[in-house]
């Protein structure tokens, strides 16, 4: 067994700096790597460039980022729900490149998977198009778009064990998966760090190969963001 | 004149036994209230779930278990997990049988418009682009016309595009129409609605063809 268990949160975001280019999944608040943010907003470190599917909400998710500043670009592909982003964005102060979210998972799963760019219908014809090679193939035409290329992947499951291996629950699965092993370095968090051994692996998401370290969060909010509920007839 | 309520139960009529749906926000999601329950339908949402169902009952509510839109939901017997990457593969490899969203535009060769207004805050596609780029059967769920009150069926969409040449059906709250490659044909009716009240509505060409029935609901 490989161990890819650190210590201690300081450990596990270790050398990371100012402008380089984060990874972070998620889904609106649901599988966000809620104690690697907690911990990049303590660092303070500025210049980032971040491709996450969201950006958080006023006070919580990349939010913290943004409400200091952190970020120079985001990479995303919907940034509602958030008035700081807003503002930040018409101001000129936050670079904001919005992509297709289906293109936005497989931009990160080509740099997973060893492909330079792929082609994909999504945006044809559109402004997203702009100034990007694209080919027919059997009379319908792709839009060639590039595998991203990122310093961290923060990444967040619901178990896994030393070996870095990982499980995921609900639909806080979403992008964390497609960006284990999409940058240099990828950080998993778990809510429970199990022994090596007890997971099944029959029943392992993503294999502990893509990992790079990996650590029991201190606590989740798992905050929800739109409270949807029936009434008991 | 249908209300929104209305729109979405004339498109529940378009589900059939089998299908796998993605429902956008708005009043595509109404849609699911819809369905005949004598047949077989499985709803997927882009952020990683298919056999989607009721919203929770109150302290039930899982934050590890959501919709597109961010709320909160639950499942049904026989549903599944997955990735974005996965997801977007049932979208854009179309294994998913029907799509409906929303639009702000569409035109007469299928254009729709549905993401950005230039000048006012842009939050992003989110999935649409990659849903109307390849989805074989793309309902459009709308008002026929804006608050301002001009037609949203038009021959060029004003606004920027979503995607090109890929809406097949429009159902608005007064009528049913289908993209053809001669524009837009009507074929039904919302209850009190006249044919000329529709040509009156549309910016874009209609092709009216015979006696045009009222919509049943």
């Amino acid at each position: 067994m490989i161990n890819k268990k650190v210590d201690n949160i300081s450990d596990a975001l270790k050398g990371v700096s100012d402008n380089m280019t984060f990874m972070f999944g998620g889904f609106g608040l649901s599988g966000i790597p809620e104690n690697a943010i907690a911990d990049l907003v303590k660092r303070n470190i500025k210049g980032l460039t971040c491709i996450s599917n969201n950006a958080g909400v006023d006070d919580f998710g990349l939010g913290l980022l943004l409400h200091q500043k952190q970020i120079k670009k985001m990479v995303s592909s919907y940034v509602g729900e958030n008035d700081e982003f807003e503002r930040q964005m018409l101001s000129g102060e936050l670079d904001v490149e919005l992509i297709p979210q289906g293109t936005l998972a497989e931009r990160c799963r080509a740099a997973q998977a060893g492909f330079p760019a792929i082609y994909t219908p999504a945006g044809y014809g559109t402004e997203v198009a702009e100034g990007k090679e694209t080919r027919e193939f059997d009379g319908k035409m792709y839009v060639l778009e590039h595998a991203f290329k990122a310093d961290f992947a923060f990444v967040k499951a619901w178990k896994g064990d030393a070996a870095g291996n990982l499980i995921f629950k609900g639909t806080a699965r979403n992008f964390n998966p497609v960006m284990c092993g999409a940058a240099k370095i990828t950080v998993a968090e778990v809510e429970e760090l199990v022994p090596v051994g007890e997971l099944d692996p029959n029943q392992i998401h993503i294999p502990g190969i893509f990992v790079q370290r990996i650590f029991q969060g201190e606590m989740y909010e798992k905050r929800i963001e739109q409270l949807t509920v029936r009434q008991k007839a | 004149m249908l209300d929104k309520n209305g729109i979405a139960k004339r498109i529940a009529k378009e589900v059939q036994d089998g299908y796998y749906v993605n429902l956008g926000i708005g009043i595509p999601t109404l849609v699911a209230n819809y369905v005949r329950d004598d047949i077989e339908v499985e709803f997927q949402s882009e952020n990683g779930v298919l056999g989607m169902g009721p919203f929770p009952f109150e302290g039930e509510e899982d934050a590890d278990i959501i919709n597109a839109g961010k709320q909160t939901i639950t499942t049904l017997p026989g549903a599944s997990f997955f990735d974005s990457a996965m997801s977007f593969a049932m979208i854009r490899g179309q294994h998913v049988d029907l799509t409906i969203l929303g639009a702000m535009e569409v035109s007469e060769n299928g254009d729709i418009a549905n993401w950005k207004i230039p000048g006012k805050m842009v939050k992003g596609m989110g999935g649409a682009m990659d849903l109307v780029a390849s989805a074989e059967n793309i309902i459009v769920a709308m008002m026929h016309t804006n608050r301002a009150g001009e037609s949203k069926l038009l021959k060029n969409c004003s606004l920027p595009l979503t995607g090109v040449g890929c809406v097949k059906k429009i159902v608005t709250n007064m009528a049913v129409i289908e993209v053809t490659s001669k524009g837009f044909k009507l074929l039904e009716r919302a209850p009190g609605v006249s044919v000329d009240d529709i040509k009156n509505a549309t910016e874009g060409a209609l092709i009216i063809e015979g006696d045009i029935p009222e919509m049943k609901l």
